[in-house]
């Protein structure tokens, strides 16, 4: 273990709308931050080398790889997760179209793709079915096959488009 | 009482619905408890220095620097851990001749593949463990590795362990009388060699083990992601000396498992070990690289197969000559022989002939070690069948839809023994080709097909058929000494307020246990399925079972869940005609309230009933059964298996410049018997092929000559993602089984089965007629290039 490893950094930043200061050893990852020092266990870590997509969380409204996002790099940060995305219901009609497409199966990709879909619906429009795949195509899924999540996902993409019209 | 399946209108008709997952609500809230999210009082972390020799002698080992490290609070070796837990062995008994050494928790002496665990360390966090870990020394002195398996019989190969005399743990051949008649004269003969790549499981949580030693009761509880936590229970009792009774297993949220965690694996017993040693909770969460190197692996067969046909199209014979390398250890408790041992049973499944001969060699190696993993030894032998089958009609100038209806076992022929001596109940093969074929609009696509290759575009349609084993009976495990349960049990508690509690012996890891038992016993019981709160995976609370695997799940726990569903209801009943004065058979629960079966007229809500049992029951009369828990079992014994069936077709098209090979649509045809939840069977079906196009077109372990992993990453093995995956048209034909009540067979491993054989029959049908053909999985751009032949060495 390097000392600049070992050294550890004083932090502020908005997490899910709360301000948080903490202390965390300079070599932290967002994810652990979320997960070991805040208890945020929803979003997950599947590889740790930035490719499966599990730790997607939102930074200043951009989704991010927790597991390649170090703390430094934090300071001030406005964070999303899962959790205060649920409490405001800000993917609420995302996690009812999964519950009612079955679009997730063992859940643990589920948290990291509601809001990798959250940064293609918002961004408005109906994506098409190959525009969506493309779009989630870094966010793995062992059980599903995707093809549930991509009707869900244009099932809301649909819904707000049409919301937004009439 | 029999449920009146096929009448949609009956009452409590909740069997056949589609009804939401009630798990579902929290995992998208991110409020899952998987077992990395529970931190326990004291628990400290381990990881494990793993050999990175493919094969090495043991020498020194220095853990003095490592133990120095803040943080450090123990370091364990294979001497440390055999204190408090003994070596196993992954054999049956039933396996005749196969052979296997023991293992032990931390390599002793002499580690055997690149990824076997040789040293564990423990500390305050998972970082200072790792750090630690990396600073102590082993004195390896690598050894020769056995890494090819064609050769590993050979007289001029190391023998890898030495206690045996070659590197063969088990071979099976399966033959009828007189195998070699078909060959003999056969109208036409086609020959292939066929290769299916080495595969991971690749679960998106990792494994995961929290073991927690309470002194004070000599008691072990792990909370593991785990598939068969009765396994694990009796298996931890018995190596570390603990009374069955005393080892707690808790299965929670699992995130994904496929069968990679349905296994012993040496790192989860040692921190299990550890825990015990230490007195205080232990967590182990393998981290990407480990779980390339130490999660099973399977597959990684070779194989060449011949098929015999007549005149007339028909099939007369195979004979197939099967390997696989398994690494340098059979798994424990299953034993890694069932792979292969399941192609010599599975090769030409679908059809009717006479004549048979299969052999499968299985060897060891210095690899990681193989197992069973979704749709053990299907696929494997589904794609040499359809391989020949697709050849064979290429061949004869059949169209391949034809040829598979001249040759499949006819839908009114059943029961019926296979030439390979499965045993079938009854199959709708002729039933799925139709609906496939009407599904795909068959010859519409054909003729485009045809136009489109007019304009040098090449396209392909690959069919594959298939049966798929579901509902193991003992047979599979228990016959060969395993303490694996086939039988599966289910309790059902109604509580004052009329809701229902059901505890289940198998499991959920996301294929939607719980909302079909909810089903099941909402139906059974005459509520709804709100009403019902359904508990999975924990040893000290559920039935004894077998867990969730081999497609067993619905078809094994559903019909306990049924039966003890019925069980509540006619207690229920006799309660309430005893208080209502009335006759139980004269009344029916539906939507949870008693009423008159005739008129439909609601006699008593089951809460007034709830509360005069459990707050008044001195109301009641004196003798009067009042057992509001009831609890069946179930075990299948009519047939040792029951097999499912179905048909898949994929859509290609191959881009002969680049090699790239562009899904365009799968479709797939299932029967997997009475269906209980319509979504959750379409969707198990899609995940499992996908799964299935990975092995096709994406994955493979490899390894290089000297035993090392070349591709132990996410970036580099790679796995199906959304960009590249088809839409998929499932169709279902129902033949439930007669041996249950439900008649519900396994529906999860299917589309694992036959979609590597539809895409390499796709693939092959649309370069055959440039000259190419692939049989060499995963078919990445550059196989494809060289069977096209544009591409040379
Ligand atoms: S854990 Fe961050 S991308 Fe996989
Ligand atoms: S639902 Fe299991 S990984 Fe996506």
């Amino acid at each position: 273990m390097t000392d600049a490893f070992r050294n550890r950094i004083d932090l502020e930043l908005t997490v899910n709308g709360e301000a948080v200061e903490l202390t965390v050893p300079a070599g932290r990852h967002l994810i652990d931050l979320l997960r070991l020092d805040l208890g945020l266990t929803g979003s997950h870590a599947g590889c740790e080398h930035g490719v499966c997509g599990a730790c997607t969380v939102l930074v200043d409204g951009a989704p991010v790889r927790g597991c390649l996002t170090l703390a430094p790099q934090l300071g001030g940060a406005d964070v999303w997760t899962i959790e205060g995305l649920t409490d405001r219901g800000l993917v609420a009609d995302l996690q009812a179209a999964f519950v009612a497409r079955n679009a997730l199966q063992c859940g643990y990709c589920t948290p990291g793709m509601l809001v990798a879909a959250k940064a293609l619906i918002d961004a408005g429009g109906t994506p098409s079915r190959a525009e969506i795949r493309e779009h989630m195509s870094g966010n793995y899924c062992r059980c599903t096959g995707y093809e549930a999540i991509v009707d869900a996902v244009e099932t809301v993409a649909r819904d707000r488009a049409e919301g937004a019209m009439s | 009482m029999n449920i009146k399946f096929d009448d949609p209108n009956r009452p409590n008709s909740y069997i056949g619905r589609t009804v939401p997952r009630p798990n579902a609500g929290r995992l998208v809230a991110g409020k899952g408890r998987y077992v990395d999210d529970i931190t326990l009082p004291r628990m400290v972390h381990v990881a494990f220095l793993r050999c990175p020799h493919a094969h090495a002698k043991i020498g020194e080992i220095d853990t003095e620097e490592a133990r120095a490290q803040k943080g450090v609070l123990g370091i364990f070796t294979a001497r440390d851990l055999a204190q408090v837990c003994t070596p196993w062995e992954g054999k049956l008994a039933h396996l005749e001749g196969m052979k296997t050494p023991p293992q032990s928790a931390l390599a002793i002496d002499r580690a055997t593949w690149a990824g076997e665990p040789v040293v564990a360390v423990v500390a305050r966090t998972r970082a200072e463990a790792e750090a630690a870990a990396a600073l102590v020394i082993v004195d390896f002195e690598p050894l020769p590795a056995v890494t090819d398996m064609r050769s590993a019989l050979d007289k001029d190969t190391p023998v890898l362990h030495p206690q045996f005399d070659d590197n063969l743990c088990f071979r099976k051949e399966n033959a009828t009388a007189t195998p070699q008649k078909a060959f003999d004269g056969a109208h036409t003969v086609v020959e292939s060699e066929f290769k299916i790549g080495r595969h991971t499981g690749v679960t998106l949580e990792p494994r995961v083990i929290i073991a927690d030693w309470n002194g004070g009761e000599g008691e072990l509880t792990a909370h593991v992601s785990n598939q068969a936590p009765h396994m694990l229970q009796v298996l931890l009792a018995k190596h570390m000396g603990i009374p069955e009774s005393r080892v707690r297993v808790i299965c929670g949220d699992v995130g994904g498992s496929f069968g990679v965690k349905v296994h012993v694996y040496p790192d989860e017993v040692a921190t299990a070990a550890i825990a015990k040693i230490m007195g205080r909770p232990v967590k182990f969460c393998a981290d990407r690289l480990e779980s390339f190197t130490s999660d099973i692996h399977a597959r990684d067969h070779e194989a060449t197969g011949r098929i015999a046909v007549d005149e007339s199209g028909k099939i007369l014979g195979f004979d197939v000559d099967d390997w696989t390398g398994i690494g340098p250890y059979s798994i424990y408790p299953r034993t890694s022989a069932v792979e292969g041992l399941q192609v010599t049973n599975l090769i030409g499944g679908p059809y009717d002939f006479e004549h048979y001969r299969v052999r499968s060699t299985t060897v060891f190696q210095n690899k990681g070690i193989c197992a069973q993993y979704r749709a053990v030894g299907h696929p494997v032998a589904v794609a040499i069948t359809e391989g020949l089958v697709d050849m064979a009609a290429a061949e004869m100038g059949i169209d391949p839809i034809e040829f598979r209806r001249r040759n499949v076992i006819r839908d009114d022929a059943y029961p019926v023994t296979t030439a390979a001596g499965l045993k079938l109940e009854g199959l709708s093969h002729e039933k799925s080709l139709d609906a496939l074929v009407e599904a795909m609009d068959y010859d519409v696509l054909r003729a485009e097909q045809a136009d489109l290759r007019k304009r040098g575009i090449h396209r392909g349609i690959g069919i594959a058929s298939f049966i798929e084993l579901t509902n193991p009976s003992p047979f599979m495990y228990g016959i060969g000494g395993a303490r694996i349960s086939a039988q599966d049990g289910c309790t059902v508690r109604m509580d004052p307020d009329g809701s229902v509690v059901v505890l289940t012996g198998v499991t959920e890891q996301g294929q939607g246990t719980e909302a079909i038992m909810a089903q099941i016993v909402a139906e059974a019981v005459g509520i709804r399925p709100d009403m019902v709160r359904v508990v999975t995976g924990d040893t000290r609370v559920t039935p004894f079972g077998g867990g969730t695997w081999a497609s067993r799940g619905a078809g094994i726990g559903g019909e306990a869940a049924l039966k003890a569903g019925r069980a509540l209801r006619d207690q229920i009943l006799g309660i309430a005609a005893s208080m209502l004065q009335a006759k139980a058979e004269g009344l029916d629960i539906r939507d949870g309230q008693i009423v008159d079966a005739a008129s439909g007229e609601d006699r008593l809500p089951l809460e007034e009933l709830g509360r005069v049992v459990y707050f008044r029951g001195d109301t009641l009369p004196k003798d009067l059964s009042r057992e509001l828990m009831q609890t069946r079992h179930y075990i299948t014994s009519d047939y040792p298996y029951a097999f499912t069936n179905g048909v898949q077709a994929s859509y290609v098209e191959v881009d002969t410049e680049t090699g790239f090979v562009k899904l365009l649509k799968h479709w797939c045809v299932e029967d997997c018997g009475r269906i209980i939840n319509p979504q959750l069977v379409d969707e198990q079906i899609r995940g499992g092929i996908v799964q299935g196009i990975g092995g096709a077109l994406f994955e493979e372990i490899v390894y290089d000559d000297e035993g090392q992993i070349q591709n132990g990453s996410m970036a580099d093995y790679l796995v199906p993602m959304s960009g590249e995956m088809p839409d998929m048209v499932i169709r279902h034909v129902e033949t439930p089984t007669q041996e249950s009540e439900l008649g519900a067979k396994g529906a999860g491993e299917a589309g694992t089965a036959g979609a590597p054989a539809a895409v390499m029959n796709a693939i092959n049908d649309a370069i055959r007629p440039l000259g190419g053909q692939v049989t060499r999985m995963p078919f990445t751009p550059e196989r494809v290039l060289r069977a096209l032949g544009t591409l040379k060495d």
